[in-house]
């Protein structure tokens, strides 16, 4: 008997043999299939996540969910700050040389003699407090070097000289929300937000009590020895060196006490509104 | 010249018969932390250019003679050529209602960054720190931190990938150069932290600020640790595509297909 194959009983395996895949490869296989299905997955859900986000409805000139980060952020920044933070301060030789920025609020034909400062809400007055610039000029006064801090991402040391708010708030106080006499060791007790406007209303920004009674939180009337000009907000403006420098209002004319949190010219614009330091 | 099918062979690595091998590389919590951590550098260093446009002061300087911007104006706005179908083009409108077909714009979306920037760097220094607290009580970190001889071995890593040494590398998990590139950017990951924190917070966190050299220190640090991230990511995903799929795969599903000789050495590492 003959017991050599035909050639149609050859089997095709022996022909073109199967390449043989290890356990481990079959098992690689598998996983990896897995593994990039999720991939998958993943890249799919990070899309519709991104489009989710860019439809939500506005809040402040951005998206809400943007606007609930800020606000987390300002949650847990505010949380941490009290007047023991101080910004730096630098000495006379680290001035340097004074850049202008920024004109919202600030009408070229203004009269700078026709100022005065009206405090709205001071505790037990009904009526608005008008303080003029000589008044103002009475209360002790003080001179540090900081550094304001642009949102946009440059700074400039610049000295500055006025009255601390503080100063001035222990004389035109805010009121409290338990009813009871002001208590600057009690910054809780005190309604908690400051509103300030330009003279036309045109430039307008809210700050946190606690920041606007910062020991470092000037009513500023002089820069580096000599009086604001117009375009750095003469008569008077505010210098927070807690705070970015569109926090900074220039040629202030009107603050107000108040328990609701005012509207700010950046926050509109989709800007933190707390914009700490 | 090498042909494509080389090419391919290449990348899916030629040696794929002998194997055969399953050897565990990456964790299941290393392989979360590798890829949160990519979108999430990606958004942290897209969001920082959409800051940096509204302040582009830094410059190439070179023997002292300035050689031009970081960036140029035109990597913030890119015009789309035409061939580029709608859906991958953003349409800007000037005041004269002229439309301009652009590949991205960057331009003027300073709050849009921030609130991008100041969320995800949560995410970024929490994945961090677990990634950090992992290497540390897995032990991981053992295969991951050079020794004193890595300076010497990664000189030869990099001459056998410029093919100017020819010797095959030793079969390890992390060679020389590795070893030395990841603990550096973990420290590079740190120091963006600690420069981002004295920018952010240059008042509540002033003696961090201080201790950098105040906040034009931090954010000229800041921005050129960003440009050593971008170098680290263009020779990593080089290096990872010239590695090749067997390599790229481990990274997401954890296991690398080796022979069983290389198997043996990678578990007795």
């Amino acid at each position: 008997m003959d017991l050599e194959p035909t050639p149609d009983e050859v089997t095709p395996e022996e022909v073109t043999p199967e390449p043989e895949r290890s356990e481990g490869q079959i098992v690689m296989g598998r996983i990896s299939r897995k593994g990039f299905l999720w991939a998958g997955a993943a890249v799919m859900g990070a899309y519709g996540a991104g489009h989710w986000l860019f439809s939500r409805r506005e809040a402040g000139g951005t998206q809400w969910p943007f606007r609930r980060g800020l606000e987390a952020n300002e949650g847990f920044w505010s949380d941490t700050f009290s007047e023991a933070h101080k910004a730096r301060t630098f000495s006379e030789k680290d001035v340097q040389a004074e850049r202008q920025n920024g004109d919202d609020g600030l009408d070229e034909d203004y009269d700078p003699s026709t100022w005065s400062l009206s405090v709205m809400g001071v505790n037990g007055q009904e009526e608005p407090i008008t303080v003029t610039m000589e008044e103002l000029q009475k209360f002790p006064h003080t001179e540090m070097i900081t550094e304001l801090c642009c949102i946009e991402g440059w700074s400039v040391v610049q000295k500055w000289k006025g009255v601390r708010l503080i100063d001035f708030a222990k004389k035109y106080p805010p009121p409290t929300v338990s009813g009871g006499d002001p208590d600057f060791q009690r910054l809780e007790d005190l309604v908690p937000y400051v509103a300030m406007e330009t003279p036309d209303a045109g430039y307008y920004v809210g700050l946190d009590m606690y920041s606007a009674l910062h020991p470092q939180t000037l009513l500023c009337w002089e820069m580096n020895g000599h009086p604001l000009t117009l375009d750095h907000g003469a008569p008077l403006r505010l210098v927070i060196p807690v705070k970015y420098g569109i926090k900074n209002i220039k040629r202030l004319a009107k603050i107000t006490y108040t328990t609701v949190k005012p509207k700010d010219f950046w926050a509109e614009q989709g800007y933190d509104w707390f914009a700490g330091l | 010249m090498i042909a494509p099918t080389q090419l391919l062979a290449r990348f899916k690595n030629a040696k794929t018969r002998e194997r055969s091998e399953l050897y565990k590389k990456h964790p299941l919590a290393i392989r979360w932390f590798h890829w949160i951590n990519f979108p999430v550098l990606f958004l942290m260093i897209w969001s920082g250019l959409l800051i940096y446009w509204a302040n582009r002061v830094f410059t190439i300087n070179f023997l002292g003679i300035h050689i031009g911007p970081l960036f140029s104006d035109s990597i913030y706005a890119p015009h789309a050529p035409s061939w580029v179908p709608d859906f991958f083009v953003t349409k800007s409108t000037d005041d004269a209602g002229h439309v301009t077909r652009l590949l991205w714009s960057m331009d003027a979306r300073l709050a849009e960054g921030m609130s991008w920037h100041f969320f995800f760097a949560w995410i970024f220094a929490i994945n961090g720190a677990l990634y950090v607290s992992y290497l540390v009580f897995s032990g991981a970190w053992k295969k991951l931190v050079p020794k004193p001889s890595a300076l010497k071995e990664s000189v030869f890593v990099v001459l056998h990938d410029l093919r100017l040494y020819k010797k095959p590398l030793p079969v390890r998990k992390y060679n020389a150069a590795q070893q030395i590139t990841y603990t550096g950017v973990i420290f590079m990951g740190l120091g963006m932290l600690i420069t981002g924190l004295a920018i952010y917070k240059p008042a509540q966190l002033e003696w961090l600020t201080s201790l950098i050299g105040g906040y034009t220190v931090a954010r000229f640090l800041h921005f050129w640790i960003t440009m050593a991230f971008l170098g680290f990511f263009v020779v990593h995903v080089g290096q990872v595509i010239k590695t090749g799929w067997n390599n790229f795969r481990a990274m997401v599903t954890g296991y690398e297909l080796v022979t069983p000789d290389e198997k043996s050495v990678l578990e007795a590492e």
